[in-house]
């Protein structure tokens, strides 16, 4: 493979990694507290609100169910409106944040409802507040599952910026489409292939090692 | 603490007898309820539950008293009324003094402070060590990081457990995860602690070993506590008085030897069958008949107490002229009294068996005819 086609491996790399990675901040610091209030918010819960509760879960279904390609393209005229234009890695960013913060929200959700409510029940006993509970009690006890949860959440994300080359994003999933299937160079799509599964095993691999290392509830030698 | 204590010798024990509604006014309670009633309402399709009526009692202020009833019997619920996680439907519920079914918001958890609960499945956070479990009331409570530590440490200290400080939950035993459940409900110094069924899920021993640290907190912290459970054999070994539930209503209460001795309620005694063994030895079992054999004995339990109990046996053959066997007998201590249940065969047909139990009740024994062997 020449030196240019690399380079071009490495830069589309790069652009993946930067759009998953801002998407992956952004989307975490809308969806954490979305999911928290998702599964605290039902009927007789610490921050019960059922209406707001079945109307969020009703707009976090819709975006859900919204195929991703037809998302990044219906919200253009927003995407103009937050990063200045529609085109590009940076542009690309806004439909991936979108569409992975209701599924960051379900995935928080899931596992804050794995925490026992035994010990919401405990924890308000000794006169906690519903945010002391939230962040003494809920977050911590359910960290292993939100990292397992992060960690799924990046890797759909790599595989969403596949798409995003429609609207210019740049990225591995643009490079193999454009080069590999266009243009018909089977070693690039191999390439971009090796580099992607290389990427979600390196994900998946540390965000396992992480949500062990802090699961207190096996044993640790 | 002194103060708890010569409160709790000044008060006479016939105080928390019968009858009910003197006994609320009366004592210097620290948890007392007035005419409760808790029913949820109807929810999803299902029927509203009244889960309590008619609750009217009082804890003694350092005592130690037993709630016991099956479940079901409203003994959850009762407990999430007096640490004020739910409001009665009516009346009140006072805890020191306060009434904390009027609270809410600080008020609320300002007064949770002071109650300090323990689980029967110890509900300690997986993700934090034995000494940041029991610094959690603390942390919520807003103490500072150096009154925490010097404070936890103390608690591991009264627990005996100051060598677990930096384990996790999931590398202790149920006894040891107890106790830090214990160190952390008195961490705030509450002046009552809930414990809700917390020795079910132990094994004898262990169960023996948490329920004498609980003695020894009541008596030297003066800490009142109020032990929820379906076990008698729990009341026996720690409380002084005895609530019986059952169905949502207080079916019995008094003195603990009282109870065990002159049960007035079917559920009750079978919560004592329970502790002073009920059960036949098998051989006699098998050849217990309902219908009264000739040249045969005729079996009655007596439940005996204290001092007269244990010859009851001697007067029945010296007083009645009649031999008395002994079949079966099992004599305990119980809120420091001697209580027991003994077995006796009776010869000479129903004649004797009527003599036998008339001179019993007469001396105010608690008696019930088994039925008739060979």
């Amino acid at each position: 493979m020449s030196p240019e086609l690399i380079n071009l491996i490495i830069q589309a790399t790069g652009e993946s990694l930067f759009m998953v990675g801002v998407a992956a901040l952004v989307a975490t610091s809308f969806g954490l507290p979305l999911g928290v209030f998702l599964a605290t918010s039902g009927k007789g819960e610490l921050y019960a609100a059922p209406r707001i509760n079945a109307v969020l879960g009703v707009l976090v279904n819709a975006t859900r169910s919204t195929p991703f390609i037809i998302l990044v393209v219906a919200i253009i005229p927003f995407t103009r409106l937050v990063a200045g234009t529609s085109i590009g890695s940076g542009a690309a960013i806004v439909p991936l944040t979108i569409a992975a913060t209701p599924f960051i929200a379900r995935l928080v959700e899931a596992a804050i409802r794995e925490v026992d409510g035994g010990l919401i029940e405990t924890a308000s006993s000794f006169g906690a507040t519903p945010l002391q509970i939230v962040l003494k009690v809920l977050i911590p006890e359910a960290l292993p599952g939100l990292l397992l949860a992060l960690t799924l959440a990046v890797v759909s994300l790599l595989v969403y910026t596949a798409m995003v080359g429609a609207v210019g994003g740049g990225g591995l999933g643009d490079l193999g489409f454009r080069y590999g299937y266009q243009r018909f160079m089977p070693g690039m799509m191999l390439a971009v292939v090796v580099v992607l599964i290389a990427l979600v095993q390196t994900v998946q691999t540390v965000g396992d090692y992480f949500a062990k290392r802090v699961n207190r509830r096996l044993r640790h030698r | 603490m002194n103060v708890h204590q010569s409160l709790m010798a000044s008060l006479p024990l016939e105080s928390f007898s019968p009858p009910p509604e003197s006994v609320a006014a009366k004592v210097d309670a620290m948890v007392r309820f007035e005419g409760v009633e808790k029913t949820y309402p109807a929810y999803r399709g299902k029927p509203s539950v009244r889960a309590l009526q008619n609750i009217d009692f009082a804890i003694p202020r350092g005592s130690i008293t037993g709630v016991i009833g099956r479940s079901g019997a409203g003994k959850s619920s009762l407990v999430r009324l007096i640490n004020g996680l739910e409001k009665p439907t009516t009346g009140r519920v006072e805890v020191d003094g306060r009434d904390i079914s009027v609270l809410s918001g600080r008020e609320l958890r300002l007064a949770q402070r002071s109650i300090g609960m323990i689980f029967q499945h110890f509900n300690l956070l997986s993700s934090r060590t034995a000494a940041a479990n029991i610094a959690l009331p603390l942390e919520i409570a807003g103490w500072s990081k150096v009154d925490i530590a010097v404070r936890v440490a103390e608690l591991l200290d009264l627990v005996d457990i100051a060598d677990k400080h930096d384990r996790y939950p999931c590398e202790l035993s149920g006894g040891q995860k107890q106790r830090i459940g214990i160190a952390r409900a008195l961490a705030t110094r509450p002046s009552v602690l809930l414990s809700d069924e917390a020795t079910s899920a132990l094994d004898p021993q262990t169960t023996r070993a948490i329920l004498d640290l609980l003695a020894n907190i009541n008596r030297e912290l003066g800490v009142t506590i109020v032990l929820i459970t379906h076990e008698m054999s729990v009341v026996r070994q720690l409380a002084k008085e005895v609530i019986v539930i059952d169905a949502g209503d207080v079916v019995e209460r008094g003195h603990v030897a009282d109870i065990f001795t002159h049960p007035k309620q079917p559920i009750t005694q079978t919560f004592l069958a329970e502790v002073l063994g009920d059960s036949l030895p098998v051989s006699l079992a098998s050849r217990l008949q309902e219908k009264p054999v000739t040249g045969g004995q005729a079996v009655i339990r007596v439940l005996v107490r204290g001092d007269t109990g244990d010859t009851v046996v001697a007067r029945l053959a010296r007083e009645l002229s009649i031999d008395v066997a002994l079949l079966s007998a099992r004599i305990d201590e119980i809120g420091g009294q001697r209580v027991g249940s003994l077995t006796i065969g009776v010869p000479g047909g129903d004649a004797a068996a009527a003599q036998v139990l008339a001179y019993l009740s007469q001396h105010q024994f608690s008696t019930e005819r088994l039925g008739y062997v060979a």
